[in-house]
Formats: C-alpha cells, structure tokens, sequence
C-alpha cells in the first residue's frame, strides 16, 4: 500500500530558532499585534509503500530518528494517510 | 617526507585550499579526499574542512554523513587516526556521531565573521598537544550555526573527562560553557568551529593557528 506522510520538523524547547524570532518581530509593524510563540520548523511530504499503516509509521520513525531530524536538538511529528497521491 | 593530512571535500566545501596551504606552509603534506572515494589514500591525519557540505540541506552536515568518504574516516578514527573537522566539518562529525552534541543558531541570531580568542582548555588532544592550558589563541570564526548544545549528561562527562579543548574567552554564540571545541572519547577526534587554518600566516593578522595544526601533524607524524 501505498501512504501519504508528512513530517513536520520542530526545534526542540530552548533550542534557538532565529526565523522565528524575526518573524515575531516584524509583526507589530504589521498591526498583528496578538501573535506570539512563532516557530518556524520544516514540513516534509513523500509516500511510502508498507505493507500496513503501522510498518509505515514504524520505518518513518527510523528514518526521522537517523536522517530527517537530529534528535539533539529536533523533534518530529509523523501524520500519515492512506492513499495514494496524485 | 611529511605527514599527509587528507583533506575532506564534499560539493559545497569551500575552506579545502586554505586548510591545504597551511598544512604544507608546516612542512605537512595535504591531499584532497573527495566526498565520494572510499579511502583515504593512507593519510596519516584527516581534516574535514568547513564550508556548506552538500548546500547544509536539511541540516549541517546531515547529508554529508552519508557520504562514501565518511566510511574511512570513521573507520580511521576507530584505529585511533588524528580527525578535526574544522566549522562546518565540526558539524559533519556531530552529525556522524564521532562527537556527541550540536551545533544550533547562533544566540543574538547573526552570522558571526570576526576574530576570537581561544583559551586552550586541554593540551589532551591531538589538536593542542602542543599548547599549554591557559594559552589563548586568536583565531577567526565565520559561522551562522556555531552554538554548540548538548544534554546536561553529556556535558557532565565532556567537563568530566576534560574532553573540552578550547573554550571562547567572550562567547560570541551563546555555545554551552563558551564551548568552541571538543575531543571524542579516544582525544583523537577533535571539532571546533573557529578556523586555525585562517590564522597561520601573518599577513592574516594571527599566526596562533600554527600551534593547532603543528599539533596536529605531529600527531599525523607519529603515525608515519
């Protein structure tokens, strides 16, 4: 089967995020003066063919824990859907 | 005959030539080791020069890890070789797991191009086998993601195993402890983010890095 997955990189608590920062800053100037808390992370799409939704989840782990992120400083969170995308 | 220190390239390298000249400006001999071969031609000490190893897609040194080189330099590591991974190369050996930590943006979120002074933290190491602890060192950094981060375990046992090799006398990027470079556990690996191949020449305004890399050839030298 093949699945739709998403990873969304996020920089773990109280590690740096300078785009973030900027961006929260440019936004008074904007007249957004109620947003708070921007972080900026990194989104990651591809498929995967896996016998089942959790041996997809299960090898995406592996490959976020290895590649994707580096757990020092990155988390990742893994949404994945069935069906293949166009 | 020199020592040879292998020089590491990957596509986006870009301080190979000056870690070259400084090396044979010592009475070394250097060689560039593409990011693709699969030995290290017999060097006697490696450098993973800094640069954007691979555009720092992803992340600093994420891809570069992969690369086929990598394999001999962890494996020469493992047989106890003389390994610094200068800048970007320092984070191409995080990423590798050959140090532990990382390196993240820099606090105050600017590129930072300056000199800085190093205060030699450990003569352990085949980087500063030839400095006293307490020297300081002028040397320049040019980095964006140069503040080294670690968990409290591992910079227990960095501190511990006095595995810090030099510290910034005025932290310039917010690094944990004024970290500006670190050894493995065998002091045969050694990353820093400040560049001593920028600081052998007095027409570069600091000759300091002379002591790092003379260091390290006579680590590469006792191998010959």
């Amino acid at each position: 089967m093949i699945f739709d997955v998403t990873v969304e990189v996020r920089l773990r608590p109280g590690i740096a995020d300078p785009q973030g920062a900027t961006i929260e800053r440019a936004l008074p100037a904007l007249g957004f003066d109620g947003v708070q808390d921007v972080k900026v992370g990194k989104s990651i799409r591809f498929t995967i063919d896996a016998e089942s939704e959790t041996a997809a989840f299960a090898e995406v782990e592996d490959l976020c824990h290895r590649f994707l992120t580096n757990p020092v400083i990155e988390d990742s969170v893994v949404t994945i859907a069935a069906g293949a995308s166009a | 005959m020199g020592a040879t220190v292998a020089v590491v390239r990957f596509p986006g390298t870009n301080c190979e030539f000056d870690v070259v000249e400084a090396v044979e400006s010592l009475g070394g001999q250097a060689q560039i080791v593409f990011h693709d071969e699969t030995s290290l031609g017999g060097a006697d000490a490696v450098v993973v020069a800094g640069g954007f190893a691979h555009g720092d897609y992803l992340r600093p040194g994420a891809i570069a890890r992969f690369s086929p080189v990598m394999a001999a330099v962890t494996e020469f590591a493992a047989d106890g070789g003389p390994v610094v991974g200068i800048c970007n190369g320092f984070q191409v050996l995080t990423e590798a797991n050959l140090l532990p930590g990382a390196l993240q943006k820099n606090a105050g979120l600017k590129f930072k191009c300056q000199m800085a002074d190093l205060v030699v933290a450990s003569s352990d190491s085949v980087l500063t086998s030839q400095a006293q602890v307490g020297d300081v060192l002028r040397i320049p950094i040019n980095h964006f993601e140069g503040n080294y981060t670690c968990s409290p375990e591992t910079l227990a046992e960095l501190r511990g195993d006095d595995r810090i090799v030099v510290r910034y006398a005025e932290n310039p990027n917010g690094s944990v402890d004024d970290i500006a470079g670190i050894c493995n556990e065998g002091r045969n690996v050694v990353g820093l983010m400040p560049h001593p191949e920028r600081a052998c020449n007095e027409l570069l305004g600091s000759v300091d890095g002379r002591v790092m890399l003379g260091s390290l050839l006579a680590a590469a030298g006792a191998r010959v």
